[in-house]
């Protein structure tokens, strides 16, 4: 079915190609800083204190991370763009590199199955370097004599050069690995950006002789940088004013934890798998001074297995995992599904199958969290956008996963999981909801309906929404047998027919009613951005959502007429308003990380048509969408005449096309 | 106030409160061991002074895992070899809760083997029955972890290749901290086995023959039994762990030579259970995390309150 999709336009596409309107000329609107190094040379830790810093400075910031499944050495980057304006994406390439050096590469030999490790952070970064755009290097660890027709390029590319030895200060001031903080200030003096903010994140973070060496190597740094060198590039940091409110810099995996926490979650158990890892590892760092229960456990069988026996005894709980990991829950899944117990699961997706590139992200495992686990599932699976969408729609899946009785999956993916971005403090001002949703109290369970045994009712046929309200071991009076097998009132193996179909029919009811319920919300989780009347669409879903938007900023700055939708709701699925978006364009370009289209397929399932109106485009080569693909994309799919440069995304095209 | 006034009621318990009146008769074969477990449960809670309500028993998938369907108390009929990750988060949700986890050789010792591993290492405060009959029942006679070597059946057609497992080795190396084996036909030691168990703070592992009179009709009967406590054969002291290995060593492989010995073969009352080893380090509270969400005056914790790290 996808042979017509298989058509891929290979070409070489180097370097990525900003779009019109948000080139080099934009370059000092925006400043996207990407520091190289090796794994485990503290980069993420160095990246994350700068991009707080130019948060405090008043800047708004992006972070995008790179790394390998590696523990120490391996090429790893992280890129920070910030601008004055809100950030949505990683933007098209980068125009400022500091490239430190790799301590843990290994030695070059010829034809090494790594390559020259040493020259990595230098040589693996130039492609995406704009033009005009300035590097760092530290002459200390990294020679580019070492790298093919690196002056050729430079010349080429109009790229502004600083060789510093960043090693040989780190030694001379007492420990290499301030090498890093060197860097910061040497990057601090190039832009021409005060460093007070970093100097104040470092005093918060750092103390004593630390602190002072420290201090010293950035001031060092900055003015050595500043007094030595003729500056011949034009990139400065951003003009820009205060914030006019507070601001958090945070990951997706932070805000999935913290509405967890939020909305009384006080039981984790789970199992390391990268990238579900960083949720886990927050909520367990927090859980005890908040009294709560983490536990690593087994396998990923006993994490939701876990989740699943700590809510029904009447913990808000919660687990989850990555692809594989997932694939081991599902038994576990099924097993809440028909028991009726509350609990909520995360997928960070990754590329997969199996192994597949765990530090990579992708959008491969829709269908898997869809319907993973025997039987017809029911379950309700959100998929955020953003790191602010990823705090409201866990709390979200919490609140509706504790009133219906129902399994709630929020599922999200490397790249959500892992960057960084600024989001206003207030967003996180809520009250917390420790509700347990539909669980009686005791003297509800003596008003509530029991068998002539004693044995209370827990699954009874007749609820307006749906939900039977349950009780939990230990309550008066609240026993009940909660079982796998179909079962009738009280919770009893049975077979009967006509008790299978008013159980069935009354979980299955609960989806309808769920849908519903956030139908009639006053603001939808969906996200629609661009001109309402727009001829073209973009649809999307989790992650890439903020990248679509800029593209779609983009392609109406150039002259197209195009809005985008990001959908959240794909269980139940947001029916209404998908349908709503297609019947509003001419036609919609469906963009998700994934080879086989699964999120359009879900689309035409769940509406029925549609086949002839999306077209798709997807990458799946471990690498997020730039925006700029998602132009190109578009261009190619609506203008017949712009023929493809892109190597790394497909175009699939629409039924009968 | 406690939300779960069931949790140590003081008041005389009839053992008929926990034959369920909606399904008082097992469906198990005549002369199935199943039914000598069933019975000594049902003396051995009101003996220990729980009540129906206070007490969850979790099972997994098997003959066995019908326990709590002829069993009136909170009831978790669970997955195959699962019972134990659900019942021990049931137990650390509320600690109060008597949580008694119950089901075949083939799901605790096989498909569940993980999870009898680690929560036996765990030594949480639970009671885990196995139902070893020594072959898989209800999907009519297969070979189990328990079968012994060249068992025949209808999946091992010229007789199981492997040995046995130990089970009560498996259940000390992996860290139970009581680990008993009983025989259906013997329902008295059952019974005070299992007030022991439930009264044990750690894992009580309960190795538990069940004669399977359709589909193993092979195996003995169990009997003649022996309790190694009672007989002057066996002289171990069952708090001495490497003494405790030799005899279980010597039990496993008596059992394929047609003697059956039974009884207490590890208590270790002094190892901590796994929630007052969580408690010390302060990764759970004092009071059950479950009463919480009943106490109106408890001042919920915000995520407002651990921004500042990230501004």
């Amino acid at each position: 079915m996808y042979s017509k999709g298989f058509r891929a336009t290979v070409a070489k596409f180097y370097p990525l190609r900003p779009p019109a309107g948000r080139d080099q000329n934009m370059a000092q609107d925006e400043l996207i800083w990407r520091v190289a190094g090796g794994s485990g040379d503290g980069i993420d830790s160095t990246s994350q204190n700068f991009a707080k810093a130019l948060m405090r400075s008043g800047l708004h910031v992006f972070t995008h991370r790179h790394y390998p499944s590696r523990i120490r050495g391996g090429h790893t980057y992280v890129e920070i763009r910030a601008s004055p304006e809100k950030v949505q994406s990683r933007g098209d390439g980068y125009n400022f590199l500091l490239a430190l050096g790799d301590s843990f590469a290994r030695n070059p030999q010829d034809d090494a199955y790594y390559g020259n490790e040493e020259v990595k952070p230098l040589s693996e970064n130039l492609d995406d370097l704009r033009e005009g755009g300035v590097i760092v290097y530290d002459e200390g660890l990294l020679d580019v004599s070492e790298i093919d027709d690196f002056d050729e390029r430079v010349e080429e590319n109009d790229w502004h050069v600083y060789p510093l030895d960043l090693r040989g200060l780190a030694r001379e001031q007492g420990r290499e690995v301030m090498r890093n903080t060197a860097g910061v200030g040497a990057t601090a003096a190039l832009l021409e950006m005060d460093t007070e903010p970093i100097e104040e994140l470092m005093t918060d973070a750092m103390g004593g002789d630390i602190l002072e060496q420290n201090l010293e190597i950035l001031e060092i740094a900055y003015e050595s940088v500043k007094d030595d060198h003729e500056f011949t590039h034009d990139l400065r940091i951003p003009e820009h004013d205060p914030h006019d409110e507070e601001y958090a810099l945070l990951s997706g995996s932070n805000a999935i934890a913290y509405a967890a926490l939020d909305e009384g979650c006080r039981f984790i158990a789970g199992y390391p798998m990268t990238p579900w890892t960083d949720v886990f590892t927050i909520m367990s760092q927090h859980l005890p001074s908040v009294g709560g229960i983490s536990e690593q456990v087994e396998d990923e069988i006993a994490a939701a297995a876990l989740a699943v026996g700590a809510s029904h005894a009447g913990v808000k709980a919660m687990s989850g995992s990555s692809g594989g990991g997932f694939a081991l829950m599902s038994e576990p899944l099924g097993l809440a599904e028909m028991t009726e117990t509350p609990v909520v699961l995360v997928e960070a997706m990754r590329a997969g199958p199996s192994t597949g590139m765990p530090t990579k992200p992708e959008q491969g495992d829709l269908e898997h969290v869809l319907y993973s686990s025997q039987g017809d599932s029911h379950r309700v699976v959100f998929a955020p956008g953003t790191v602010a969408e990823a705090y409201d729609q866990t709390r979200t899946a919490f609140r509706i996963a504790y009133e219906y009785q129902i399994p709630a999956i929020v599922v999200f993916d490397q790249k959500l999981s892992g960057e960084n971005v600024n989001v206003p403090a207030a967003h996180f001002d809520r009250e917390p909801n420790p509700d347990l949703g539909s669980v009686l109290t005791e003297d509800e369970i003596a008003e509530a309906a029991h068998h002539s045994s004693g044995k209370f009712k827990r699954f009874t046929y007749d609820h307006e929404d749906g939900v039977s309200p349950r009780s939990l071991p230990g309550q008066k009076g609240g026993r009940y047998l909660a079982t796998g097998n179909e079962h009738n009132e009280v919770g009893h193996i049975s077979e009967d027919p006509e008790n299978r179909l008013l159980q069935m029919n009354r979980r299955l009811e609960k989806m309808e009613n769920i849908r519903e319920e956030l139908d009639s919300r006053d603001e939808t989780h969906q996200t629609y951005h661009g001109p309402e009347d727009a001829e073209y669409g973009i649809i999307t879903w989790g992650s890439q959502q903020g990248t679509v938007e800029e593209a779609v900023d983009d392609l109406n700055e150039m002259g197209h007429s195009v809005k985008s939708l990001g959908v959240s709701g794909l269980m139940p699925f947001a029916a209404a308003e998908v349908e709503e978006f297609l019947e509003s364009v001419e036609s919609a370009m469906v963009v998700e990380m994934n080879a086989t289209a699964q999120f359009r397929g879900l689309i035409q399932k769940e509406l029925g048509r549609y086949g002839d109106t999306m077209h798709s485009l997807l990458k799946y080569d471990g690498n997020p969408f730039e925006p700029a693909e998602i132009v190109e994309g578009f261009e190619v799919q609506t203008d017949g005449d712009r023929a493809s440069t892109a190597a790394n995304t497909r175009y699939e095209p629409a039924v009968g096309d | 106030m406690s939300a779960f006034s069931a949790i140590g009621e003081e008041r005389e318990i009839d053992r008929d409160e926990f034959t369920p009146g909606i399904e008082p008769q097992p469906t198990w074969c005549p002369g199935c061991g199943d039914f000598g477990v069933l019975k000594a449960l049902k003396q051995a809670l009101p003996e220990a002074g729980r009540t129906p309500d206070e007490t969850l028993l979790v099972t997994g998938i098997g003959c066995s895992g019908k326990l709590n369907s002829y069993f009136e108390s909170y009831g978790f009929h669970t997955i195959h070899g699962r019972s134990l990750p659900v019942a021990r988060a049931a137990k650390l949700a509320n600690p109060n809760v008597e949580v008694i986890a119950a089901g075949g050789d083939g799901d605790g010792y096989g498909i569940g083997g993980n999870h009898f591993i680690h929560t036996a290492r765990e030594n949480h405060d639970m009671v885990y029955i196995v139902f070893n009959n020594e072959i898989f029942g209800l999907t009519k006679g297969q070979t189990s972890p328990t079968s012994p070597k060249g068992h025949k059946s209808k999946t091992q057609p010229s007789g199981s290749a492997k040995d046995p497992i130990r089970p009560l080795s498996l259940g000390l190396t992996a860290g139970a901290s009581y680990v008993a084996r009983t025989a259906a036909v013997n329902p008295n030691q059952a019974k005070e086995i299992l007030v022991e168990a439930i009264e044990h703070d750690g894992f009580a592992h309960i190795d538990f023959l069940t004669q399977c009179p359709t589909w193993n009709k092979d195996a003995r009967q169990y009997v003649p039994y022996i309790d190694v406590q009672d007989s002057d054969d066996y002289d171990f002291d069952v708090t001495d762990r490497r003494e405790a290995a030799d005899m279980m060593y010597e039990t496993e492989s008596a059992l394929y030579e047609g003697e059956v010995l039974t009884g207490r073969f590890y208590v270790d009352e002094d190892r901590p259970s796994y929630g007052q080893e969580k408690r010390a380090l302060g990764e759970m509270p004092e009071e059950p995390v479950a009463e919480r969400y009943f106490d109106e005056d408890y001042k919920w914790e915000r995520s407002a309150d651990l921004l500042d790290r990230h501004m």
